[in-house]
């Protein structure tokens, strides 16, 4: 991600520091992390020293300081996802991509993270892939969901 | 700016508008316990020890006087049991961390607190903040913040500017209750800029 890029989204935010979160929020939609560079440009436009950004983007886990996967696996590790059997969804997610929740893959395909309830609990166990909610999942289905992205 | 009159441990005192309690008690001579307070720094409500009992319009409760602004009518008690209680554990908790931290062995002896009453998670930090408000209110530089929250939260220089602006001041470093800020230090310069900068 270039410097144009975060400077157009500054911009459209108004340049002001109070607009910090929503900023970091846009660059981290768009570019799926935050590199140090991003963040020195960021604090420099908004004149917010960069304690500060640091502190806010290690304290919201919606950013990520490190290269995330084109795509965003979540799986629901709640109460009603873990009756239901979220555990062995969970199991099936790490050995088809072969990662642990936390990491990504080598060729930045996915990113794993288990999350704790998404409010949709009827349709559990539930995985979220970029936003795509994946009900009912029994672990024989993943491969089949998770071949469609690329 | 109006004056206020209000009762401290049954002394009256009259303070300005904005006047904290603990300004207030201070004009009197009368001594609260304090951690991460700093009369050139803004209040902070860190550490807590600096909790007193308030009574206004018939209504009891326990603030931190370094952030409660004075009203008029207030009465204020400093010294009580509960008062020794709740500091004694404060002072325990953050002892798990730092044990001989000087102000906490202090404070300790004064409330009869025990350093062994909690698991040690020795991290030194006991976030009272004193580092990164001085660097970024007194000398306006930011070379550290906090990262990370609860439980992980941390002290954290930020290598490019403390290589700067680190050798010649140091201020920060006798503020620190637990010398943690100094162990910070040295692990980011030797982490990261090592002797650069220095004079």
């Amino acid at each position: 991600m270039d410097f144009q890029n975060i400077d157009q989204i500054i911009d459209k935010h108004g340049c002001k520091a109070s607009s910090l979160i929503q900023i970091l929020l846009n660059i981290q939609s768009e570019n799926h992390w935050l590199p140090k560079e991003v963040l020195e440009r960021v604090s420099q436009r908004l004149d917010v020293p960069m304690s500060q950004v640091q502190h806010i983007t290690t304290f919201y886990k919606s950013f990520s300081m490190v290269p995330k996967g084109r795509h965003e696996v979540h799986v629901c590790m709640g109460t009603a996802c873990h009756v239901r059997g979220a555990q062995r969804v969970l199991d099936a997610v790490e050995e088809q991509i072969g990662i642990k929740p936390g990491e990504t893959d080598v060729d930045l395909k996915f990113s794993l993270e288990t999350v704790n309830c998404i409010g949709c609990c009827a349709l559990g166990p539930v995985m979220v892939v970029d936003g795509e909610y994946h009900g009912n999942l029994a672990p024989a289905q993943l491969e089949g969901v998770l071949k469609n992205y690329e | 700016m109006s004056e206020i009159v209000l009762q401290i441990d049954g002394q009256e005192v009259t303070v300005q508008e904005g006047a904290t309690i603990l300004e207030a008690a201070q004009s009197l001579g009368i001594e609260i316990p304090t951690l991460c307070h700093h009369h050139k720094l803004e209040p902070y409500g860190g550490c807590r020890v600096c909790s007193v009992e308030v009574e206004s319009r018939g209504r009891a409760s326990v603030v931190a006087a370094c952030l409660y602004p004075a009203e008029d009518g207030l009465v204020v008690t400093t010294k009580t049991e509960k008062l020794s209680r709740i500091r004694k554990s404060l002072v325990e908790m953050m002892m798990a961390h730092a044990p001989d931290s000087e102000p906490l062995l202090a404070l300790a002896k004064e409330y009869g607190a025990d350093k062994d009453r909690f698991k040690r998670n020795q991290s030194f930090c006991i976030h009272c903040g004193l580092c990164v408000r001085y660097c970024s209110e007194v000398k306006k530089k930011h070379a550290l913040g906090f990262i990370d929250r609860g439980a992980k939260k941390r002290i954290c220089f930020i290598p490019e500017i403390a290589s700067k602006e680190c050798w010649k001041c140091k201020e920060c470093f006798p503020l620190c209750p637990t010398s943690a800020l100094q162990a910070s230090f040295v692990l980011t310069k030797s982490l990261t800029f090592g002797g650069e900068g220095e004079e």
